[in-house]
């Protein structure tokens, strides 16, 4: 068993997920409370495995091979089970992303070895190490053990720590034949859906609704406020998937990610993926009827009320400020 | 297709939640519900099941309230359902879920024989988004997440996958498969009173601990301790009536934040 932290970076196409810089500021941190040295695997395309040796790292491994051009949790599997089978890790880390959701939790038990998902930070108590993760989608937080022998697997929650915060430095890259394997998946060309007709991320003021709206009519009020205010309406998922508004006004990590200067978020829970697609903003405002509503840990101003209350309330005092 | 599905019963969206007294999990007197994903991949199941013919049978592993969300489902038109009942189900983590769920998989005549297994992209109180990838590992068939189109093929199946950030793929593969279904991929049904009555009549087979235990193995993460995440901004908290609350928010935004 080998005293390191494996990073498991992440490329689509030959191009950096930037997201992999997070997960090495969180290898560095517990790599300083562990004494462990960290590592870094890029599978797929070695081209970017150069941005990431300028971290401070002990070294890259761009993993390569035919099976690993286009991603397939088959391929990915195969190549990073026989890459740790022989590498022995005390701990591999990964950012949290759809790529990782698809392939992470069936690497982990291809390897006899479980993974704990969706980590916001770590505990290293007592020579243990611990992950928190959000459980009751925000409402609690748990600190979370391995039960078995490392290697022990996590994923990172995307903001979790800064990408920024990666130390800087200089890394030899070695590049790994990889495990050739013959996926059962086969995968077509990323595309996106018809043309965005609003680009929220211009927007100075955003008023977003959730499922607390309850029904499409009740939208007037959330426009009104907008319209108030000079901004624009946007939707948490569930009112987006209901077709009450347009999917290029869906913030979150499967829509779109905003930073106006004011965000109104209008009976919207807080899950963590409408959170990251709008927690850059420079004023949160929430509106919920539910106190211990996770939004509310973001928010600057907390309204803890009716919103068919105080939206209309809020609109008429807002136009007298500015009459 | 012999389709089957994977329900979890989870705290209802609104329920207030308690920690135990010990701080290792919540106490569990609240209002249940079906996990929202779950739901869609049901009703996904369904709609295969009309086009192509076959069979749904759905399965929960869960203590007896669980039962509920499997007479849901009967109600909505799967044809029978296994429930894999006891108060341990209720806490496992997601590999020994997979694991019993295999588990009952492997007890139906033939072994099962499902062309396709469905399960929600996660749930809503472990959030793992773990069972069903490890499920297909467990039954050494191909897998695919977040789900938001099914079209059967003659070769297999044809799939839409979302991606992050507005991005979609199309993939390929034969089944079985397990997939795991994404919220909004349809538009759900009710149930409707006949199918309610229908419910009562259709096979609902218990499975006890014992039927799978040989199966599971330990426990390999453990909660530790659970508890209210702490705030992670300074947040100015208004309540009271409507009014003055918005003369409170408009202060706020006209003098502290200058967003007026
Ligand atoms: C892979 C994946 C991707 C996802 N992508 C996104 C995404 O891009 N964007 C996104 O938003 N979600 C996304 N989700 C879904 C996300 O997990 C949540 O389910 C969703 O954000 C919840 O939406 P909501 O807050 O509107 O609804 P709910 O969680 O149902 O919350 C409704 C809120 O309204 C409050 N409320 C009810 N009535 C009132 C009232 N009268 N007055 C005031 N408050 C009231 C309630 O207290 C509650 O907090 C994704 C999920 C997954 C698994
Ligand atoms: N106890 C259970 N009984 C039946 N299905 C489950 C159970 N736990 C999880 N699942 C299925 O696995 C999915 C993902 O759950 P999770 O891995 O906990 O996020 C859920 O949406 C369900 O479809």
């Amino acid at each position: 068993m080998a005293d390191t932290i494996l990073v498991v970076a992440e490329q689509r196409e030959g191009k950096l997920n930037r997201v992999s810089f997070e997960t090495i500021a969180a290898g560095q941190a517990i790599g300083r409370e562990t004494g462990w040295a960290v590592e870094v695997v890029l599978p797929g395309a070695g081209q970017a495995a150069g941005e990431l040796a300028k971290k401070a790292v002990a070294r890259v491994m761009a993993l390569e091979g035919e099976s690993l051009r286009a991603y397939t949790s088959d391929a990915y599997v195969a190549a990073l089970k026989a890459f740790i089978a022989e590498r022995q890790p005390k701990l591999v880390l990964f950012p949290h992303t759809y790529q990782v959701r698809d392939f992470a939790p069936r690497l982990a038990l291809a390897l006899e070895r479980t993974l704990i998902a969706d980590c916001t930070g770590y505990k290293y108590e007592g020579g243990k190490l611990l992950f928190t993760r959000q459980m009751f989608q925000g409402k609690f937080a748990a600190d979370v053990s391995f039960g078995g022998d490392a290697p022990w697997m996590a994923t990172m929650q995307t903001g979790a720590f800064r990408g920024d915060s990666a130390a800087d430095g200089t890394a030899p890259v070695e590049t790994v034949a990889a495990a050739e394997s013959a996926p059962r998946v086969t995968p077509h060309e990323v595309f996106q859906e018809a043309k965005q007709t609003v680009d929220l991320s211009q927007a100075e003021t955003i008023v977003a609704v959730g499922r607390g709206i309850k029904e499409q009519k009740n939208l007037a009020l959330a426009e009104e406020l907008a319209k108030a205010l000079g901004g624009e309406v946007a939707a948490s998922r569930p009112i987006c998937d209901n077709g009450w508004l347009p999917l290029d006004r869906q913030i979150g990590s499967s829509g779109q990610t905003v930073a106006p200067k004011l965000y109104v978020a209008l009976g919207v829970s807080g899950a963590i993926q409408h959170i990251v697609g709008m927690k850059g903003s420079r004023t949160i405002v929430a509106v919920n009827k539910d106190p211990e509503a996770p939004i509310f840990e973001i928010a600057d101003v907390a309204v803890v009320g009716d919103l068919f209350q105080v939206v209309p309330a809020l609109t008429e005092e807002i136009k007298k400020a500015k009459a | 297709m012999k389709i089957l599905v994977c329900i979890k019963q989870v705290p209802q969206k609104d329920a207030p939640l308690r920690l135990n007294e010990q701080g290792t999990w919540i106490r569990d007197d609240v209002s249940w519900e079906t996990n929202e994903p779950d739901a869609f991949a049901l009703e996904e199941a369904l709609r295969q099941k009309e086009k192509h013919g076959g069979e749904v049978v759905a399965i929960t592993a869960g203590p007896a309230r669980a039962q509920q969300v499997l007479r849901e489902a009967l109600a909505k038109g799967a044809d029978r359902a296994i429930h894999l009942e006891d108060e341990r189900f209720a806490q496992m983590d997601a590999a020994n879920t997979a694991r019993a769920i295999a588990a009952a998989i492997g007890l139906e005549d033939g072994g099962g024989n499902f062309d396709l297994i469905v399960t929600g992209l996660q749930s809503d109180d472990f959030g793992a988004a773990q069972t069903g990838v490890l499920l297909a590992e467990i039954l050494g068939v191909p897998h695919a997440t977040i789900i938001i189109g099914i079209e059967k093929t003659d070769g297999g199946l044809k799939l839409k996958r979302e991606l992050e950030a507005g991005n979609y793929q199309h993939i390929e593969m034969p089944m079985p498969a397990v997939l795991t279904i994404q919220s909004g991929i349809n538009k759900l049904r009710y149930a409707t009173l006949i199918g309610i009555k229908q419910a009562k009549m259709k096979p609902l087979k218990k499975l006890a601990w014992t039927d799978v235990e040989a199966k599971l193995s330990p426990h390999m993460q453990r909660i530790e301790r659970l508890y209210v995440p702490e705030s992670r901004k300074q947040t100015k908290r208004i309540e009271g009536p409507a009014g003055e609350a918005a003369k409170q928010v408009v202060e706020y935004l006209k003098n502290e934040a200058r967003a007026l």
